[in-house]
């Protein structure tokens, strides 16, 4: 079966989602992230959704699990692109995306990434 | 005045992805916007992915309407499949005996501008979507 190629990048892990994805190839994708998760130690995740037309219930449990899958594993989710037109018909979908954390594109999501962990890894000196 | 149809089978997840792209050209193709586009490609996917996980396959009409004094694009769902015993408690949000967000029919009702379901217990589920321009 195909797979979505996920990039490593410093101590992110980075998606960019090119096809429209059946709910098998999203299901692995998800199984692909956590494993690399717990393999690199990533403190990030970036997933590039700029080319997807749409994100239906299904996707959007994908979405969400995989964030849930991270902040376990003490990593932070950023989805970047989303278009306009998806993220109004989210809306009117009734979806919520609780613990996804949304920029306009790449570069602000790897910024968002970046301002996050270091804050965390500042309060976490200040608790010792 | 026109109308086109083409009917796509739904057996696998494969084929939930090729409805997604058919409903997409056919939208695009009557010159639904982008907004209204996304919300029948959505709604398509919803009722596409029932009819495969809870109906057992079953397959859909696409048909881009431009007759006066309507343009636009319907989509009728068939399955053989078990049935929906209560539709008013199906359509209900976060109402699912899967594992899913239960958002499915209720979100897919909301995109539409037309949504009618028929349902009968041992013998399948049609449902019918449609967004008018
Ligand atoms: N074609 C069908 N045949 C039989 N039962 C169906 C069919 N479509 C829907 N149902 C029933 O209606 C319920 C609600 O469907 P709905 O799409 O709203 O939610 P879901 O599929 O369970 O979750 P989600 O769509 O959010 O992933 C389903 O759990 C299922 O019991
Ligand atoms: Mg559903």
């Amino acid at each position: 079966m195909d797979r979505i190629p996920i990039l490593k990048f410093g101590d992110c892990l980075l998606v960019t989602i090119q096809v429209d994805m059946h709910d098998q190839l999203a299901m692995a994708l998800q199984d692909d992230l956590t494993a690399r998760l717990v393999k690199e130690r990533s403190r990030g995740v970036l997933i590039d959704i700029s080319a997807l037309e749409i994100v239906d219930s299904f996707m959007g449990r994908i979405l969400n699990n995989i964030a849930s899958m991270a902040k376990i594993l003490d990593a932070v989710t950023v989805v970047v692109g989303m278009r306009p037109a998806v993220a109004i018909t989210l809306v009117e979908l009734g979806l919520e995306l609780p613990g996804v954390r949304t920029a306009l594109n790449v570069e602000r999501g790897m910024d968002l990434i970046r301002s996050t962990v270091d804050a965390e890894t500042a309060s976490d000196v200040d608790l010792d | 005045m026109s109308t086109s149809t083409e009917t796509l089978p739904i057996k696998s997840a494969e084929d939930v992805v090729r409805v997604r792209q058919v409903v997409r050209t056919k939208a695009a193709g009557v010159g639904l916007s982008i907004v209204d586009q996304t919300k029948i490609i959505t709604a398509a996917s919803e009722i596409a992915r029932n009819t495969l996980d809870y109906g057992g396959g079953g397959e859909v009409a696409i048909e881009s309407v431009k007759e006066q004094p309507r343009t636009g694009v319907r989509l009728i769902f068939r399955d053989n499949g078990p049935g929906i015993p209560d539709i008013e408690q199906a359509m209900r949000d976060n109402f699912t005996t899967g594992s899913g967000l239960g958002l499915g029919l209720g979100g897919a009702k909301r995109l539409c501008t037309d949504f009618s379901i028929q349902s009968k217990v041992g013998s399948g589920t049609t449902i019918m979507l449609a967004r008018w321009k």
